[in-house]
């Protein structure tokens, strides 16, 4: 990333589909501000009915993991079979839980 | 003038309108300054293609004639087309895109927002319907054109420059006629006297934020509801129509 870009600064595109819902990232835009940013995402991301609110923030205000950190983050959760429910009996009757 | 001649005329000048400006904004198609915007400018077009489609249908069912709203839009000539003249001024450079877009998208607005009030069912169905559009279009546009007017000196001048060029195409977006009149008496159109006051309080704030100046008003021309244009229609309606006039009835 050290090409100097003449791009308007990216934003990253969050979609809530109905009320209630989760926010899901759809993708990205430029802008040059919030306003602009919102718009852009909402005539990229929602013309097919897609969505009924839309967060946008800017790429540089998300802080991730890197691949080199992949390993020690998530590998030690691989083995640790009892964090998950699978131990407990379903009470007769019962199909959806 | 018979109300249903003056619902007619009424639903072209809007649809001719809304077409004409649709077929300028799609000229932008894959011309747009960035993706984003490119995708913007198409997607008003499209906004306003639909309207006026809806427009042309009710028209055609009281022409008759097997009339419909294909052949409303494709085997019309120049002086038939009521479309207000600043729909068919060319693109010009982004600023005078978007300077379009306020003047009109307000005036749409304006106008839609009075229809919605209206004694005839399908204009009031119309205008629920697309007031939502046209205040989306206001709103970016304006957004646009008061960072065009705020932003550097190029953008300042040439946002300037398209909002003196275009001021004199305003006054022929309000003129009145027998039309109208009739209308008016049967609660089915506003007074456009009352639209203009309304939009050139839109257009004053956004220009005024926007740190530009209104010109005074020279040079007007004026005459779309006569079906009098300035030289860019024919040009845009021969683009538009060359498949229809070479081939006739061609459908695929």
């Amino acid at each position: 990333m050290t090409e100097k870009s003449n791009q308007f600064p990216q934003w990253e595109v969050f979609i809530q589909a109905k009320n209630g819902g989760p926010y899901e990232h759809a993708g990205s835009v430029h802008a040059t501000d919030k306003n602009m940013a919102l718009q852009n995402a909402r005539d990229i991301y929602t013309r097919r009915n897609e969505g009924r609110s839309l967060w946008v923030v800017q790429t540089d205000n998300i802080f991730s993991t890197t691949r080199e950190e992949e390993a020690e983050f998530f590998d030690p959760a691989e083995d640790k079979i009892y964090r998950t429910p699978n131990f407990y009996k379903m009470p007769a009757g019962t199909t959806n839980l | 003038m018979k109300t249903q001649e003056a619902i007619y005329q009424y639903c072209l000048r809007i649809a001719d309108s809304n077409l004409i400006l649709a077929q300028r904004l799609a000229e932008w198609c894959s011309r747009g300054p960035i993706l984003e915007e490119d995708l913007a400018m198409t997607n008003i077009s499209l906004d306003l293609f639909g309207q006026a489609e809806t427009l042309y249908e009710y028209a055609a069912t009281i022409k008759g004639d097997n009339a419909t709203a294909d052949s409303l839009a494709f085997l019309r000539v120049e002086r038939e087309y009521f479309n207000r003249l600043i729909t068919e001024q060319p693109n010009g450079d982004f600023a005078v895109t978007m300077v379009r877009e306020v003047l009109f998208s307000a005036y749409q607005n304006h106008l839609y927002e009075a229809l919605c009030k209206s004694n005839d069912e399908m204009f009031r169905g119309f205008a629920e319907k697309a007031i939502k559009e046209v205040r989306y279009h206001l709103r970016h546009s304006s957004e646009w054109v008061i960072r065009l007017g705020g932003g550097t000196e190029e953008s300042k001048v040439r946002s300037q420059a398209a909002l003196n060029e275009l001021w004199r195409f305003t006054v022929d977006m309000f003129e009145m006629d027998e039309v109208d009149e009739e209308l008016i008496s049967m609660g089915i159109a506003p007074d456009m006297k009352e639209i203009n006051k309304s939009w050139m309080k839109t257009v004053t704030e956004v220009f005024t934020e926007a740190e530009l100046h209104i010109p005074d008003l020279n040079n007007v021309i004026k005459g779309s509801n006569k079906g009098i244009h300035t030289e860019h229609l024919g040009h845009i309606l021969s683009e538009m129509q060359y498949l229809q006039r070479a081939f006739p009835g061609a459908t695929w």
